[in-house]
């Protein structure tokens, strides 16, 4: 039997490590397309401010991309470390679209991304342009392989179970990459980060703005940040992913525990805005907006969403019938030339995930009591209180934002956007919400993915390493010390930078700021507010 | 399932080969880095110094990273078992490259920032343990392949691991975590020898030319126990090259030199440890010359021969189980299907001649020498 302390370690360690690196993949993201858009526009027009606000922007980004580096390699190999029936399980496909990110993108990104710091002076300015807009190419397209990988996991299409070699295998390597739950996660996933980077230029900038320093920096960027978020914002609330969650059972299943929707409901069902669980769980008091989950999640309005009861009760069913291919499989590994089986692994094998969550209760599930079985099928129900709190958090501040960065955008095109001090304030204290959205965004798609790592395939409890207790706690205990005061350095670092403001002389002894490079003519440069940090 | 153009014997003799060029595509390029890491403490003796030899990696180490990163990659795709088994099983060990790994990234980019002693020593020292590290447990990694790792699989082919870390520490894979270091010392210093001047180069050449002769020894003596004193693996039974991967289908014998059984099968083998010994004594040679790119040619060709080396002692095995040798996993049975290798070899095909070509032309942009005064010109430097 397996072990569920190490599982529920492994799964916390994975779960804590994920949400660290997704600290700094959206701002990545988002800043790189920001500083591109910049940078295009210095080269267009020539005004060094542009120069500057790119290196400004770049220095913070720098900062953040260490990051991002130092915890992204800790995701790629924790698959095999943590979760090594996974990794044999499902490696030959998801494997694939993860090594083709390296061949693809991550070799673009970190190679260029060092040109751009270094390449200023040894480069031409349309040279030094594409060098940018290289980064901010892979940095997309990694996150293009990194969500069809993690789209399989929510929606395995594209493969099959091969008795002879024990494990999922690609048949179809277009499906896993058109896979619509892959492209819908993608959209919303990166328009997320152009958010979280838009928000992040916003609020620094009105911060200048109210200590009116760096004017005129801050009021370009705003500019940039309010046309580009606005898009942004709009793209990652219309395009949610849940326009993917139809497409399979257990997306049906997670949309129905966001909802608390415990009964299918007459089509379109209602949206629940607000409700209270009563003392089995189940929603009593309820806040709806009829007809608009229907509509957001089956675009359609006869398309009938499941309830969690009626889910579960078809889970039983597929759990009988993967016990059937379950069977087959043994005979299959004892005679591999043993047609029949074959033929009746064939007609059930699309099921043979659903026996393996018996295995967390007894080893011979073949011999599972119809009590195990309702038991088993009951674990399919992620939990659905904390899914429909994520949720809501998540969609409100995605809603948040097209109303402020539509606001934004008004002000700037009317070249208001420094007469409303309450707005600007709003601007900087709200800066952190994106990051709020983006986590929670993940803990609706991963932990409403549960009880599944590769949905109905893999039991996320079948697929960890055989570890030791200790092995984990002195890994995540070192994780969780390391990335917190790494945190720690890289929040009081941008600290430092941004109250030392963008210069065009360095400001330390060694120096990373943003100088202007000997340039043939001095720059018509705005007046600038000199400020004790920039004196020093 | 249509048919592929290319079969799977040849699809899984191919992603062999590609995985060695991968691994020595990391050695090589990261390896500079890494090298340059564990003589920082060495090598630069003040702050100017250290600046120099960071301005010197800084432009390009984290595009050289990502060789590790494609060879992970590469190894979750194109042998999924090989991944599974030994990422788990060197647990503690993966977690210390890891800790180490990530002290990098950080310490490049926050070491500059602050204008303060202890803190640019407090990253100086991390950035010395960002190189160690990796390059020792990479070399105890590999002497662990050899000898075999105490891993099974059951029925449905779950790993188990009998070991700990401890247990990694044998004297051969210390002595073959040496041979790592040496070599990677050795690279780090060409590449300071060949880009800087004055007093940094001249103290480069001299650890450059002492990480030479102790890669000699020390690559030679790791051979001599491998020959002579070390068991190695043979698959006694036949493997069918074209059939399913199915790791537990086949029966291995452990026997004394049988790592060495390869070079006596086909003697043209043994010019991957000639080039390692011979491409180490050039690199002496030509630091003593001051003939710095020759010296980062000539170490790189060390490189290659002590990785390939090491590659085609095990061939076909990827990973031997010292507990159940019959589960160990070969280039026959541990592979992804035929389907995957042909994709992700097309991927390779396009991708690979690309990453080559902009890294070049990277290298070539930033070539020349680092200097203070080159430094000071430059506004993001760390």
């Amino acid at each position: 039997m397996i072990d569920q302390t190490i599982v529920d370690l492994s799964r916390l360690q994975f779960a804590a490590t994920a949400m660290y690196h997704f600290i700094f993949v959206p701002l990545t993201l988002g800043l790189s397309f920001m500083m591109a858009i910049m940078e295009s526009v210095y080269v267009m027009t020539g005004r060094p401010i542009w120069r500057q606000m790119t290196l400004f922007w770049g220095t913070l980004f720098g900062i953040n991309f260490a990051m991002g580096v130092a915890t992204g390699i800790v995701m790629e190999f924790q698959f095999g470390m943590n979760w090594a029936y996974y990794s044999h399980y499902v490696g030959d496909v998801f494997g694939a679209p993860l090594a083709i990110e390296g061949l693809m993108a991550f070799f673009l990104e970190a190679t260029f991304v060092g040109l751009f710091f270094f390449g200023w002076d040894r480069l031409s300015k349309v040279g030094h342009l594409t060098v940018t807009w290289l980064v901010a190419l892979g940095a997309n397209f990694s996150a293009l392989w990194i969500l069809i990988a993690n789209g399989w996991m929510q929606n395995p299409v594209g493969s099959r179970f091969n008795p002879d070699t024990m494990r999922m295998e690609i048949t179809d390597f277009i499906a896993v990459i058109f896979n619509p739950v892959a492209q819908a996660k993608f959209v919303h996933t990166v328009s997320a980060g152009y958010v979280t980077g838009a928000v992040f230029v916003l609020g620094i900038s009105a911060l200048f703005l109210l200590q009116g320093r760096h004017r005129e920096l801050a009021r370009r960027s705003m500019v940039v940040a309010a046309s580009f978020g606005l898009a942004s914002a709009l793209s990652v609330v219309v395009l949610g992913d849940e326009s993917g969650y139809v497409a399979t059972e257990h997306q049906k299943m997670k949309i129905a525990a966001m909802e608390a929707m415990y009964h299918t409901e007459p089509a379109p069902a209602g949206l629940t805005l607000f409700a209270i669980p009563n003392a089995d769980g189940e929603p009593s008091f309820e806040v709806r907006l009829p007809w608009v989950l229907g509509l957001i999640t089956t675009r359609s309005l006869d398309m009938e969403l499941p309830g969690i009861t009626e889910l579960v009760e078809h889970a039983a069913t597929r759990i009988q019938n993967g016990l059937v291919a379950y069977q087959a499989l043994a005979d299959i590994r004892a005679n591999p030339d043993d047609q029949t089986a074959r033929t009746v692994f064939e007609e059930t094998s699309q099921d043979l995930g659903y026996a393996l969550l018996l295995k967390r209760y007894r080893e011979d599930v073949e011999n599972a009591t119809g009590e195990e079985i309702a038991l088993a099928a009951f674990d399919t129900v992620p939990d659905v209180w904390p899914l429909f709190w994520s949720f809501r958090i998540m969609v409100a501040i995605g809603l948040f934002y097209i109303g402020f960065f539509a606001l934004w955008f008004w002000k700037a095109s009317r070249h208001r956007l420094e007469d409303n001090r309450a707005m600007l304030w709003t601007a900087v204290a709200t800066l952190p919400l994106p990051w709020v959205a983006v986590e929670v965004g993940w803990i609706v798609a991963e932990y409403g993915r549960q009880p599944w790592v590769v949905e109905g395939v893999l039991p996320t409890f079948y697929a960890a390493s055989d570890l030791r207790f200790w092995d984990l706690v002195i890994s995540l205990s070192f994780f969780m010390i390391v990335y917190t005061v790494l945190l720690g350095i890289m929040a009081w670092l941008m600290v430092r930078v941004v109250r030392a403001g963008p210069s065009d002389k360095p400001v330390f002894a060694i120096d990373d700021e943003p100088a202007i490079i000997p340039a043939p003519a001095p720059p018509p440069a705005a007046p600038r507010t000199p400020t004790p940090e920039f004196a020093k | 399932m249509t048919a592929l153009p290319l079969d799977y014997e040849i699809l899984r003799l191919i992603w062999w080969a590609l995985l060695g060029i991968l691994l020595i595509g990391f050695a090589i390029m990261g390896g500079m880095d890494l090298g340059v890491g564990t003589l920082l403490p060495a090598v630069a003796r003040n702050d100017e110094e250290r600046r120099v030899l960071l301005n010197l990696v800084g432009p390009t180490w984290e595009g050289n990273q990502v060789w590790l990163v494609l060879g992970g990659g590469a190894i979750f795709a194109a042998w999924p078992p090989l991944y599974a088994v030994s990422f788990s099983g060197f647990y503690i060990a993966m977690i210390a490259i890891l800790l180490a790994l990530i002290l990098r990234p950080v310490g490049f980019k926050f070491r500059g920032k602050v204008d303060d002693p202890r803190w640019r020593s407090a990253w100086d020292w991390g950035l010395f343990v960002g190189g160690f590290v990796p390059a020792l447990v990479f070399g105890v990694a590999v002497g662990n392949v050899l000898l075999g790792a105490p891993f099974g699989l059951d029925p449905v082919l779950r790993p188990s691991y009998a070991g700990n870390f401890f247990g990694l520490l044998t004297p051969f894979a210390i002595l073959t975590g040496l041979v790592s270091v040496a070599m990677l010392v050795m690279q780090g210093a060409v590449v300071i020898a060949s880009r800087t001047e004055g007093a940094l180069a001249k103290r480069a050449r001299i650890y450059g030319r002492w990480a030479a002769l102790a890669t000699i020894g020390l690559f030679a003596l790791a051979g001599l126990v491998v020959v002579f004193w070390l068991d190695g693996y043979r698959v006694v039974s036949v493997q069918d090259a074209l059939g399913p991967s199915n790791p537990l289908g086949k029966t291995v014998m452990i026997e004394r030199g049988a790592w060495a059984a390869n070079y006596g099968a086909h003697p043209w083998m043994m010019i991957a440890p000639a080039l390692g010994l011979a491409g180490a004594w050039l690199a002496y040679t030509f630091l003593g010359l001051k003939a710095g790119a020759r010296a980062i040619i000539a170490s790189s060709t060390a490189i290659f021969g002590i990785v390939a080396t090491a590659g085609l002692s095990l061939f076909p095995f990827l990973l031997p189980s010292s507990l159940d040798p019959s589960a160990s996993l070969t280039v026959w049975d541990a592979s992804s299907s035929q389907l995957t290798l042909f994709i992700m070899l097309g991927a390779t095909i396009v991708f690979l001649p690309i990453i080559l070509l902009y890294t070049a032309w990277v290298f070539r942009v930033m070539r020349g020498p680092v200097t203070t005064a080159s430094i000071g010109r430059n506004p993001n430097a760390y």
